[in-house]
């Protein structure tokens, strides 16, 4: 059986002018269905780009990257769009919520472009909205909202077509540390669900949530440890971690 | 196919919120479109009405009728021309009544302006025109009531009338007009007849006169006038025949030599069809050429906004693209969002065409049948469509991780 991701000598480079920048160099590395990844790294590292080239956003220059065991290079833009909106659920760091629009058009969006018919898409959304305790929101425009609130909209947005594997790229970036930990409540939910969630962070104390942690350092892995994690994805939730 | 359909409707609500959400940007620029609109629609009820107008008109003169007269109806060339040129007499009148053999009825009439009263009741001046008796079949205009010129009132000059319907209107409303007596000048004249009614042509009434006998004008308001031979053909289809004819008989009258050009005209309602259609082909020349060119600025305008609008959204775009949206689905929710602003410019421009057209309606005849107006809507929709496609595809094209990192 493959894995879900599978990076072989996936290398990505930025050209500015003449100037070639290394984003990503030969990364090799396997994420399995089910699994819960933290990828860390100092600011620069490469942490984004990989993210993007794993939810299909971005090409890598060079290497090989299987989704489920098929290659993503060669695919048409239909079929890479198509990926994205059934099993790829995207989190950004800037929520990047429609502002105009309510939570439920905001989270019914992808489900729009998946061609589903609305009284279907009420339902879905409605669904979403709920597993991530916003039952009581749908009518509130991002601008009426917490800012951890704006955050669970976009979880709900990424979660509402079910997609096996979720993206978030520094999820709590923008939040205070309490919403940061219900955050990732959230996430350890989730993963017990059946989710496979691979999140990018700068901090220490939201990557020990997770059950294994890909350290890059200019490009290249330079750790990739498995852990126990700190709480309850398998239930249990701690509240916050111990110090 | 069904994808389209769905793209094209969620597309529709997708830039209807956004076109919400910048409302005065989006009416300002519809400005652009509502004009051409405007000008093209207006344009183009103007003809219509003229249409309508120049139809009826051509009625009031009857088809298979042609005139002889002193001057042509339309002068293109030199009027000086035609300024020495003979009156058209009551003998040329009876020659051509006896001797043409294409003309089936031959009338003639002649035309003076007096005031005309019953009781209290007044008009300043009011066009009296003696006829004969068949110039109410030379040029279809017959008697709705009572009786027509007789040729026993021509030989008796017997001053008596047939009316048109405003005159029985305006001045004899509520009375019955038959065997009553008008006054024409300081003579009374009884009334015999009244003629059907032809309505306006061009805003003036076709209704407005008082016949009486040919002889009876001449005879009592002088006899120095031009008159004007009517004549109706056998065959309508001979109508080149019948002029050529109508010409030597009239040449004859007038002992021209042959090196002689012709000292009258022969009109008929083929002249005015031609000059109406070079009037109508000036008037579409003109709508089309404001109309482009303000739609072309029109256009270019939404284009622009459209660019601006792609700019500012890039993030959305890459957010869209993120979450799944495919190229085309992009590019019929900007398409989409083009067309409604134009289309929206275009409603606009319909309403206000109307407005104007009810405004131009007191001078001129004009009119807007569905087709204009659903075709109107086509055009401004097809200019969405042209001028957003740029903007759109741009906006597809977009990389989705360079739209998300401009944030
Ligand atoms: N579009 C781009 N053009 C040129 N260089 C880029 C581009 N995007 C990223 N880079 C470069 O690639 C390298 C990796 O960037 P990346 O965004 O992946 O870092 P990161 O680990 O996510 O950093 P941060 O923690 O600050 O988000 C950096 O040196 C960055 O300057
Ligand atoms: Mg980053």
């Amino acid at each position: 059986m493959s894995s879900l991701i599978d990076f072989k000598s996936i290398s990505k480079i930025y050209e500015i002018g003449k100037i070639k920048v290394p984003a990503l160099i030969e990364v090799d590395v396997n994420i399995e269905d089910g699994e819960y990844v933290a990828i860390m790294g100092p600011s620069g590292s490469g942490k984004s780009t990989m993210m993007n080239i794993v939810g299909c956003l971005d090409a890598p220059s060079d290497g090989v990257y299987k989704l489920s065991g098929e290659r993503v290079d060669g695919m048409t833009d239909n079929q890479l769009a198509d990926i994205r909106n059934r099993r790829i659920g995207f989190i950004f760091q800037t929520f990047n919520l429609l502002p105009r629009a309510d939570a439920f058009h905001n989270v019914e969006l992808p489900l729009i472009y998946a061609g589903l018919p609305r009284i279907k898409r009420r339902e879905m959304a409605k669904e979403a909205l709920e597993r991530v305790g916003l039952a009581d929101r749908i009518k509130h425009r991002p601008n009426e909202l917490s800012g951890g609130q704006r955050q669970r909209v976009a979880v709900a947005r990424a979660l509402v077509n079910n997609p096996n594997l979720l993206l978030a790229d520094e999820p709590t970036g923008n939040l205070d540390s309490k919403t940061s930990y219900e955050m990732m409540e959230l996430f350890g939910n989730l993963h017990s669900e059946g989710n496979t969630i691979v999140i990018v962070t700068h901090e220490e104390d939201i990557a020990a949530y997770s059950h294994r942690v890909i350290r890059l350092f200019d490009g290249k892995i330079s750790s990739d440890v498995r852990q126990e994690p700190r709480n309850g994805s398998n239930g249990k939730f701690a509240g916050k971690p111990e110090e | 196919m069904g994808y389209a359909i769905h793209n094209i409707s969620e597309g529709f609500w997708i830039a209807f919120r956004a076109l919400f959400a910048n409302k005065t940007r989006a009416l300002l620029t519809t400005l652009g479109i509502s004009i051409g609109v405007i000008t093209v629609t207006l344009m183009m009820m103007i003809i219509q009405g003229l249409n309508t107008s120049v139809a009826s008109q051509l009625e009031v003169m009857g088809s298979g009728t042609v005139y002889i007269e002193r001057h042509p109806w339309i002068i293109m060339d030199d009027w000086w021309r035609y300024r020495n040129r003979p009156r058209v007499t009551k003998e040329q009148f009876e020659e051509i009544k006896r001797f043409s053999k294409l003309a089936e009825y031959v009338g003639a009439y002649t035309y003076t302006g007096r005031p005309i009263a019953f009781r209290n009741r007044t008009r300043d001046r009011v066009g009296i025109i003696g006829v004969t008796p068949a110039t109410a079949d030379a040029m279809s205009w017959m008697p709705e009531y009572g009786r027509y010129i007789t040729d026993s009132d021509m030989i008796t000059t017997r001053k008596i009338c047939v009316i048109g319907a405003d005159v029985k209107e305006q001045i004899f409303e509520p009375y019955d007009p038959m065997g009553r007596n008008l006054r024409v000048g300081p003579y009374n004249f009884k009334v015999v007849g009244i003629l059907e009614k032809k309505g306006s042509t061009f805003g003036q009434s076709n209704d407005n006169y008082v016949m009486i006998p040919f002889s009876t004008l001449t005879h009592n308001f002088g006899h120095r006038r031009d008159v004007t031979i009517a004549v109706k053909a056998k065959d309508p289809s001979q109508m080149n025949d019948l002029i050529d004819e109508l010409t030597w008989l009239m040449r004859r009258a007038r002992n021209l030599a042959p090196n002689e050009d012709n000292d009258f005209s022969i009109n008929d309602s083929a002249m005015l069809t031609d000059f109406y259609k070079r009037i109508t082909a000036g008037i579409y020349a003109a709508g089309v050429i404001i109309g482009g060119i303000s739609l072309l600025v029109g256009g270019i305008g939404i284009m622009n906004i459209m660019l601006v609008s792609v700019t500012e959204r890039t993030w959305e775009i890459g957010m869209r693209k993120a979450v799944g949206a495919r190229t085309t689905s992009i590019l019929w929710q900007f398409l989409v969002e083009s067309m409604i602003i134009t289309m929206i410019g275009g409603i606009v421009g319909i309403l206000v065409a109307m407005i104007g057209g009810k405004l131009l309606g007191q001078f001129l005849p004009t009119s807007l049948p569905l087709w204009l107006g659903l075709s109107a809507m086509a055009f401004s929709a097809v200019v969405g469509l042209i001028f957003g496609l740029f903007p759109a595809v741009r906006a597809s094209r977009l990389d989705p991780i360079v739209a998300l990192r401009q944030e």
